[in-house]
């Protein structure tokens, strides 16, 4: 194997920096946090498989065709997709160096997901309140646990949102809180890719089922 | 007090969830009260908490994490071994119309725990603690990537046996077998605490496991020194990146199906049942994509260590270094394409078993491709017999049979009859104490003077070794026996007396196996008591090849004063070969993460939010639940994580080293 000379001018091969810069912040992060999205991706993946595969069981109990209103599912995922742009927006602003607009494109963002956790519940308390329970049929417990999952997801999503608004607030937008808001920025488009899967293989699929 | 108001503070815990009736086990819980007593008042007498708080718990230090996971293994193992004894002792006596001394409550549970201990308490923080500790000394890294997450990880894999542990005083354990199938495992067949115990120990071990591969793997890939690129990695890293993605493209299933087995037992959904729709085959599927790729997670390190060490002691470069990363890649992808080998008899079809039995049996080429290379790089070398070397030899000879057996067993009409029997429990005990535990050893003979700056006594050593590998082929060969008379696994008493030889014969083996592990820990503390007969001051004491050993031992918190730079695949063999001189002057500060208590007092939060959800204290999940978020959050406000090490400490640390070298010529 031919050994690697250096290009040093000494002609002596170097083993070591002698003038090291350390790495930056944050030097692994969006790395990091990718693997982090796709292992939760395969989380949603699972989820997804169990639904594919228990989704027909109904148990003599409701079926899709009977619960799911699909214009109030429209309006759901329309909520979802605006707060995805709303998000954008607040990336340009932030690459732009406005605070108080990327703040504000941030709190439309929180909006419109609280709304979609809003209008997700109301669907929710409907379909229980009709019998149409997690308990039901296992049809209903994969439906449950797969939409409630991407739920809890889009809560979690507000809690870090709020958080990065006190932060950036308070310290502006430095450095760190740029990463932290590229990273919620992957996380809820993310989010918004899975609920598009949902839309179409449990809302459309199941309709046509 | 109230009954409504004691349920509603203590959930299902009471006086009768104590297991006071068992002899057993309040005899052992005296044992480890007292030993813990007498633990915790020497560490409070000799005024050590401070310093274990500041020096330990908190450090984000790759190192003293690898080392910590890597005594939480050797104190697991010692609870998992002492189940296995149990077993042992069960089934030599319980024949000829004799119950034995377990009752079969007691009996369940000691085989669910020692399955579950020694893969999730033992063999996973050997192989994590390993790798950790090696990966960024390999590869001229100061740290891991995200050193914060490194420290939470161990405490969650603390966490989780922690409240393994406490099933054993409080309350029970499973009694399901250590994957908890249901229906067995579902509410109306085990409404105690046992298998809620299961699902949360390996819940919160879980979420660290993950985040520890996430961590690795940016590591290897982002920290890499100049010059190391992708096939310069030493092997042991190779591995060790294909364990963690392994980790990160599995654990998250186990996490789903662990958690709708508890939406099954905590909310009443129909995943697992019976009617409803369920289908508790779906969990068996489910589970098993987690667990086969499983194995391969314990044993790929194992792999890259036989590599390190065939290649040093057998003084030559790894023979077919490109061959070895090609086939650890290929056993990574063909790890998820195999699960289905675990259930045959589910009865899936001739089709089905028949693909399921083919990709099983091509694992076996990538497999032998790499035992090639380690025969090949031992052809003609110039061997050392020291005791890394002597497990990898062990090694290979007693994995060669566990693969054949286990090549058998992929043939499906061979399983249906092989299925769960004895056979099947010799095989996966074969080849995870031949690879994974033999390699763990080898692991730990090797490094250990790399971690603690003195070699271990090789007398000792040998004494494990004899001990643990004749005792291993004692216990297991005649389970082999027994499988293939159609002897199935989990059985508590016999009928057929003339079984009962080969029983005793593996009990003789369990007990020899247990002088091995006492041998070990004889070991260390007579190498502890010869520590300075037994010093290396040179850093290098098997005169190796790869990065670690450019270091001083135990290396500095920064690893290396200077980032090193790669020309070859051995890279520390050429800096030897080209006579490198160490710097000895320009040093400069080096910036470093800072340590922090966050990280165990989350893993505390999620342990405590375990035990409430175990219990049905809800009151107590809830509050950890919003410390939890709390803790967390408060976190992130904390933007100051990393500090500079002056340059006058880096410059007092290398001096100090200097003389050391001097003094050694």
């Amino acid at each position: 194997m031919t050994v690697a000379v250096n290009p040093a001018q000494t002609g002596e091969p170097v083993f070591y920096l002698a003038d090291e810069h350390p790495h930056p912040e944050g030097w692994s992060t969006s790395l990091g946090f990718w693997i982090y999205l796709m292992s939760d991706c395969l989380i949603f993946a699972i989820l997804f498989a169990t639904f594919g595969v228990l989704g027909g069981n109904y148990a003599a109990g409701p079926a899709p065709k009977d619960l799911f209103d699909l214009s109030l599912v429209a309006v759901n995922t329309s909520m979802l997709l605006l707060s995805s742009i709303t998000y954008g927006f607040a990336m340009l602003t932030m690459q732009q160096n406005k605070i108080a607009q990327t703040q504000m494109w941030l709190a439309i963002t929180g909006l419109f997901g609280a709304a979609f956790i809003g209008i997700e519940l109301t669907e929710f308390a409907h379909m229980i309140h009709e019998g149409a329970t997690p308990q039901r049929s296992a049809f209903l417990s994969a439906f449950f646990t797969l939409v409630g999952t991407h739920g809890l997801h889009v809560s979690c999503g507000l809690i870090w949102l709020v958080t990065l608004m006190v932060q950036v607030g308070k310290f502006g937008l430095i450095e760190a809180n740029r990463r932290r808001l590229m990273c919620l920025s992957m996380f809820w488009h993310f989010l918004d890719v899975v609920w598009i899967g949902v839309f179409t293989f449990v809302y459309l699929l199941g309709v046509l089922r | 007090m109230s009954p409504d108001l004691l349920k509603l503070i203590f959930g299902r815990l009471g006086f009768d969830s104590l297991p006071l009736h068992e002899p057993i086990v309040v005899g052992t819980f005296a044992v480890v009260a007292l030993g813990g007593a007498a633990l915790l008042g020497g560490l409070t007498y000799f005024r050590l908490w401070g310093y274990l708080w500041r020096e330990w718990f908190t450090t984000v230090d790759h190192k003293r994490i690898g080392i910590m996971y890597m005594i939480l293994g050797i104190v697991m193992l010692l609870r998992g071994f002492a189940d296995a004894l149990m077993m042992r002792g069960q089934q030599m006596l319980a024949f000829g119309g004799s119950e034995g001394y377990l009752n079969a409550h007691h009996y369940d549970q000691v085989f669910t725990a020692h399955g579950v201990i020694m893969i999730f308490f033992v063999a996973m923080p050997l192989v994590t603690g390993l790798m950790n500790y090696v990966v960024p000394l390999q590869i001229g890294a100061r740290d891991v990537s995200f050193p914060f997450l490194n420290n939470f990880s161990f405490w969650m894999t603390v966490g989780g046996a922690v409240l393994v542990m406490a099933s054993l005083f409080i309350g029970e354990f499973a009694r399901t077998g250590w994957l908890a199938y249901p229906p067995l495992s579902n509410i109306g067949y085990s409404p105690d605490v046992g298998v809620d115990y299961y699902i949360w120990a390996l819940q919160v071990a879980g979420v660290g496991t993950t985040l520890s591969g996430i961590n690795l793997i940016c590591t290897i890939v982002k920290l890499r020194c100049p010059g190391m690129t992708m096939m310069k990695m030493p092997v042991f890293t190779w591995t060790s990146l294909c364990t963690n993605v392994l980790i990160v493209a599995s654990f998250p299933v186990l996490t789903v199906v662990l958690a709708l087995l508890s939406l099954d037992r905590y909310v009443g959904t129909n995943f697992f049942t019976n009617d409803f729709g369920g289908s508790p085959m779906m969990y068996v599927n489910l589970i098993w994509i987690w667990g086969h790729p499983e194995v391969y997670i314990l044993v790929l390190p194992a792999f890259g260590i036989f590599s390190e060490v065939t290649s040093t002691f057998s003084g030559k470069r790894l023979f077919g270094y490109t061959s070895m990363v090609y086939a650890t890649v290929v056993i990574t992808i063909l790890s998820y394409l195999v699960w289905l080998h675990h259930f045959f008899t589910m009865g899936s079809g001739a089709s089905v078993n028949s693909f399921f039995g083919i990709t099983t049996m091509i694992i076996s080429i990538p497999t032998g491709a790499k035992m090639f290379n380690w025969l090949f790089t031992m052809y003609r070398g110039r061997i050392r017999y020291e005791l890394p070397m002597m497990w990898t030899i062990a090694f290979m000879l007693t994995f060669v049979i566990g693969g054949m057996t286990g090549v058998l067993l992929a043939v499906p009409p061979a399983d249906f009859v092989l299925h769960n029997s004895l056979f099947l429990i010799a095989h996966f005990h074969n080849v995870i104490i031949g690879g994974v535990v033999f390699g763990a050893f080898a692991g730990i003979n090797y490094w250990f003077p790399k971690a603690f700056g003195f070699k271990l006594d090789p007398f000792w050593g040998k004494m494990s070794f004899w001990f643990w590998v004749t005792g291993f082929y004692l216990a297991f060969m005649p389970l082999y026996v027994l499988g293939l008379m159609g002897v199935t696994r989990r059985l508590r008493v016999f009928d057929d007396p003339s079984l009962q030889i080969w029983f005793v014969i593996a009990a003789i083996g369990a007990l020899f196996i247990f002088i091995g592990i006492l041998s070990m820990l004889m070991q260390f503390a007579v190498s502890l008591l010869k520590r300075e007969q037994l010093k290396d001051v040179t850093g290098d004491p098997w005169n190796a090849r790869t990065l670690e050993w450019a270091t001083s031992s135990p290396p500095p918190d920064y690893n290396f004063a200077f980032t090193p730079v790669v020309h070859d695949n051995d890279a520390w063999w050429d800096m030897k070969r080209r006579g490198y001189q160490r710097p000895l002057t320009g040093f400069k500060p080096i910036h470093m993460p800072s340590s922090t208590g966050t990280g165990i007092i989350l893993a505390g939060l999620a342990t405590a939010m375990g035990f409430g959800l175990i219990w049905y204290m809800w009151w107590l999940a809830a509050v950890s639940f919003i410390g939890i978020l709390a803790v967390g959050i408060g976190h992130t406000f904390n933007y100051h994580r990393d500090f500079d090490i002056p340059a006058e400490d880096v410059i007092r640390t290398e001096d100090a080293r200097t003389k050391l070298l001097a003094g050694a010529k």
